[in-house]
C-alpha cells in the first residue's frame, strides 16, 4: 500500500501544473478576501468608513465567498489532485483533461459571481438566503463553481479507480483513499445547494417563477452547509494523519484507524444540517434533536484522531530517547515550519471543537445563535486550524510542484507567519467570542443601536477585533510573500512530498473500507432517515411562497 | 483491525461523556421544556397586517393562559413594530413575531430569546422577565443595507 508509493517520488510535472493553477487562484482569493476582512474589522471598530460608496455588506459578501468558497475549494482540489497523483500514480491524460475542465469551470464561475458582487448586484452574503434576491448571474456563477468542482473531483476518482483495478484485493494508498472520501463527501453534500440554486433560486431570479419556498431553500442550503466545514477540515486531517508523521520522522499510528475515522466523518457530517436551524420556526423540535445527536457522533472520529496524532508524537519522542510523561513533547521538530505551522492549527482545534459542542447543543445555541460568537468559532476552526494546516502544506507542496526548495529563510518566515496568525486570531476570535456572549450580533456594520447601553459595551471588543484583524492581515502579507517566493524565486531543487508509513506495515487495512456500495448505502440511509419526514412536513405545511427583495 | 488498549479506554471514556452530555441536553429539552423556538404556525407573508395577532403589535394582557402577556412584533426591513415597549417586572410573556419581507433575526440581548423570523412563519417563545433594566432587541440575521440599524427596545420596570 504505502510502500508502493515509494517508487513514485515526484508528482508528475503535468499534474503539478494543474495543481499550481488551483493554488494561484486560491492565494489570489486569499489576498483579496483578506483585504476585505481587514476593512470589515476596521469599519466595525467605528473609527473608519469605506470610501467611494462601497457598502459594508458588499465587502462582507466578497470576504465570505472568496475565503469560504473560492480559497478553500481551489486549495483542496489542487492539494488532493497532487496527493492522488503522488500516491496512486500520475493521472491519465483523460483524468487530466477532466481536471482542467473542472478548473476552468470553477474559475469562470468565480469570475461571474465575483463580478456581480463588485457591481453590488449580489450583496446577499455567501449564504444567499432567499428571499434576498441577487442577480441571476451570481447564482449561475455559483452553479459553475459547484459543478466544476464535481468535474475536478471526478479526475481524482478516475485515477483512484484505475489504481484499484490494477491492484485487485489491495487497499489503496492512504492519501488517495482520504482524498476520494473527501471528494465523495463534497459531491453528496453539494447536491443540496445545487438543488436549491438550480430548481429554486435560478428560475426565480430569472423571473420564470414568482415566489420561492424559503424554508425548503434554507434546509437544502444547510444540508450542504455543515458538510462544507468537514470538506475544509478533512484535507487538514490528511496532513495531520498521513504527512506530519513523516515530517517529524515518525510513523502513522494506525493506517486502518485513520481510514475508519474518515469513513465515520463521511457518514456523520451530512445528515446534521438542522443544528444550524435550531432557532427557526417550521421544523419539529424532535427532528432537530435527532440531528443534534447525529451531529455529536463526529466526536468519536475526532477522539480517534486526537489519540492517533498524540500517539505518533509520543512514540517518535520516546524513540529519540525522551523520558518522563511529557519529555517527548520537547524533542518534536519545533524549528520545522512544515511541522509547527500545522501543529498550531491542531492546538487551535481544541477550543474550536469545544465551542462547536456549545453551538450544536439545543439550548446553549439559543444564547449564541447568530451572535458574533459564531464568527469567532469558525475563525478558529476554518481560519486557524484548517488554514494554518493549508499554509503548512504549501510550504513543501508548492516548491515540490515548482521544482524548488524551501530555504531556511522561508522556513523561518513561515514559523513567524504562524505565530503572527496565532496572536492576531487570539485577539480577534477571543473578542468575538466574548462579545457574542454579551449578545453582539454577527454580520453587522458598526452601530450603537440608538446609544443602547448594551451595544455601547460591545464597542471595545470591536476595537480589539480591528487590532486582531490588522495583525492577521500582516500574516496574510507574509504568507503571500512566501507563496510568491516558493512559486517563482526560491532556488531550484527537490523538495520532498512527505508521505507517512504505518507503524505496523504488515497489518493491512480491511478491504471493507473500500466497499463504496456499503458506505454510500449507509450514508443514503442516514440522510433519508434524518431528512425525509421533516422535509415532507416542511413541504406539506408550507406557507405561501415569498417574492424576491432587494434590500441593499 | 487492531486497536491499542489505551485507545479503547480513551474511546470508552469519551463516548460515555458523549452519552451523558446528550442525555442531559435531551432531558432538558423534552422533560424540562427547554426546547428551542420551533413554532409550526404559518401565515401569508403579504397579509401580515390584516391577520391576528399581527394587526395589533405591542404588549397585551391576556387571561386564562399559562402566560400573563402576549408581546406581538412585526418585523420588516429595517424596523420592528413596536419600537419600544414597557414590561412589568416578573411578567411571564409569550413573544410572538413574524416578518413581512426577508428573513430577520429576533434576539433580546442578555436573555435567551433568540429566534429566526422567516416569511410565512410565526416564531414564538415564552419567558419570564425577572430582571429590571433596558434590553436591546437586535436583528442578528443579515437583511439588507440597514441591517445594523434595525432594533427595538424593551424596558422591564417595577410597577
Amino acid at each position: 500500500m504505502i510502500n508502493n508509493a515509494k517508487a513514485i517520488v515526484k508528482v508528475d510535472s503535468k499534474d503539478a501544473k494543474l495543481s499550481m493553477a488551483h493554488f494561484f487562484v486560491a492565494f489570489g482569493a486569499l489576498a483579496i478576501g483578506g483585504l476585505m476582512g481587514l476593512l470589515q474589522t476596521l469599519v466595525r471598530s467605528g473609527k473608519f468608513e469605506l470610501p467611494f460608496g462601497i457598502g459594508y455588506y458588499q465587502i462582507l459578501t466578497a470576504h465570505g465567498v472568496l475565503m469560504g468558497l473560492v480559497l478553500t475549494t481551489f486549495f483542496i482540489m489542487g492539494f488532493q489532485y497532487a496527493a492522488v497523483s503522488r500516491t496512486a500514480g500520475p493521472h491519465s491524460s483523460a483524468a487530466r483533461r477532466t481536471g482542467w475542465t473542472g478548473f476552468w469551470m470553477m474559475t469562470a464561475g468565480t469570475l461571474m459571481s465575483g463580478t456581480m458582487i463588485l457591481l453590488n448586484e449580489a450583496s446577499v452574503l455567501y449564504t444567499f438566503y432567499a428571499p434576498l434576491k441577487a442577480h441571476w448571474i451570481f447564482y449561475l456563477g455559483l452553479t459553475f463553481v459547484v459543478v466544476g468542482s464535481w468535474v475536478d473531483g471526478i479526475a481524482q476518482i478516475m485515477t483512484y479507480a484505475k489504481w484499484r483495478k490494477n491492484h485487485p484485493g489491495v487497499p489503496s494508498p492512504l492519501l488517495s483513499f482520504m482524498a476520494v472520501i473527501n471528494t465523495v463527501l463534497w459531491i453528496v453534500a453539494t447536491l443540496g445547494v445545487a438543488a436549491t440554486v438550480l430548481f429554486q433560486l435560478l428560475p426565480w431570479s430569472l423571473g420564470l417563477v414568482d415566489t420561492v419556498d424559503v424554508l425548503v431553500s434554507r434546509t437544502l442550503f444547510w444540508y450542504f452547509g455543515h458538510p462544507l466545514v468537514y470538506f475544509w477540515l478533512l484535507p487538514a486531517y490528511m496532513c495531520w494523519y498521513a504527512v506530519v508523521p513523516k515530517i517529524i520522522g515518525g510513523k502513522i499510528f494506525s493506517d486502518s484507524l485513520a481510514r475508519l475515522s474518515f469513513i465515520l466523518f463521511l457518514l456523520f457530517s451530512i445528515p446534521v444540517g438542522f443544528h444550524h436551524q435550531l432557532t427557526e420556526p417550521g421544523i419539529d423540535p424532535a427532528w432537530k434533536f435527532f440531528q443534534v445527536i447525529l451531529t455529536f457522533m463526529v466526536v468519536i472520529p475526532s477522539l480517534m484522531t486526537a489519540f492517533s496524532l498524540f500517539a505518533t508524537f509520543e512514540r517518535y519522542g520516546r524513540s529519540k530517547g525522551a523520558t518522563g510523561i511529557l519529555g517527548w513533547f520537547k524533542v518534536l521538530p519545533w524549528n520545522d515550519a512544515r511541522f509547527i505551522v500545522p501543529f498550531i492549527g491542531m492546538a487551535a482545534f481544541i477550543p474550536a471543537g469545544a465551542g462547536g459542542i456549545i453551538n450544536a447543543s439545543n439550548q446553549m445555541d439559543q444564547v449564541v445563535h447568530n451572535t458574533i460568537w459564531v464568527t469567532g468559532h469558525f475563525h478558529l476552526t476554518a481560519a486557524t486550524s484548517v488554514i494554518l494546516t493549508f499554509f503548512g502544506i504549501s510550504y513543501w507542496l508548492i516548491p515540490h510542484l515548482t521544482g524548488r526548495k524551501l530555504t531556511k529563510k522561508m522556513n523561518k518566515l513561515g514559523i513567524i507567519q504562524a505565530w503572527v496568525w496565532f496572536i492576531g486570531m487570539a485577539f480577534m476570535s477571543g473578542s468575538m467570542h466574548i462579545q457574542g456572549l454579551l449578545g453582539g450580533p454577527r454580520r453587522s456594520s458598526f452601530s450603537t443601536y440608538g446609544d443602547s447601553k448594551q451595544a455601547l459595551e460591545w464597542i471595545p471588543y470591536q476595537i480589539a477585533q480591528a487590532v486582531g484583524g490588522t495583525i492577521l492581515f500582516i500574516g496574510i502579507i507574509l504568507v503571500l510573500v512566501i507563496f510568491i517566493n516558493l512559486a517563482f524565486f526560491a532556488p531550484k531543487g527537490d523538495e520532498e512530498f512527505p508521505v507517512g508509513e504505518a507503524e505496523n506495515s504488515e497489518e493491512r487495512a480491511p478491504m471493507v473500507f473500500e466497499n463504496w456500495k456499503l458506505w454510500l448505502g449507509i450514508l443514503t440511509a442516514l440522510i433519508l432517515f434524518a431528512y425525509t419526514i421533516p422535509f415532507i412536513d416542511i413541504i406539506q405545511n408550507a406557507p405561501p411562497g415569498s417574492k424576491g427583495f432587494r434590500t441593499w | 483491525m487492531h486497536m491499542h488498549k489505551l485507545e479503547k479506554i480513551w474511546l470508552i471514556l469519551g463516548i460515555s461523556c458523549l452519552i451523558i452530555f446528550l442525555t442531559t441536553v435531551g432531558v432538558s429539552a423534552f422533560y424540562m421544556g427547554n426546547k428551542p423556538p420551533s413554532c409550526l404556525l404559518t401565515i401569508d407573508p403579504e397579509k401580515v397586517d390584516q391577520q391576528k395577532p399581527f394587526d395589533k403589535p405591542g404588549l397585551h394582557k391576556v387571561e386564562g393562559k399559562e402566560w400573563d402577556y402576549e408581546l406581538v412584533y412585526v418585523a420588516q426591513a429595517f424596523s420592528y413594530n413596536p419600537a419600544k415597549v414597557e414590561i412589568p417586572l416578573g411578567a411571564k410573556v409569550k413573544v410572538i413575531a413574524t416578518t413581512k419581507d426577508v428573513i430577520h433575526g429576533f434576539e433580546v440581548a442578555g436573555t435567551n430569546i433568540n429566534m429566526m423570523l422567516e416569511p410565512g412563519y410565526i416564531s414564538e417563545y415564552t419567558t419570564t422577565f425577572d430582571k429590571e433594566g433596558e434590553y436591546l432587541i437586535v436583528c442578528n440575521e443579515y437583511c439588507g443595507s440597514g441591517h445594523h440599524l434595525m432594533f427595538s427596545k424593551i424596558e422591564v420596570v417595577k410597577k
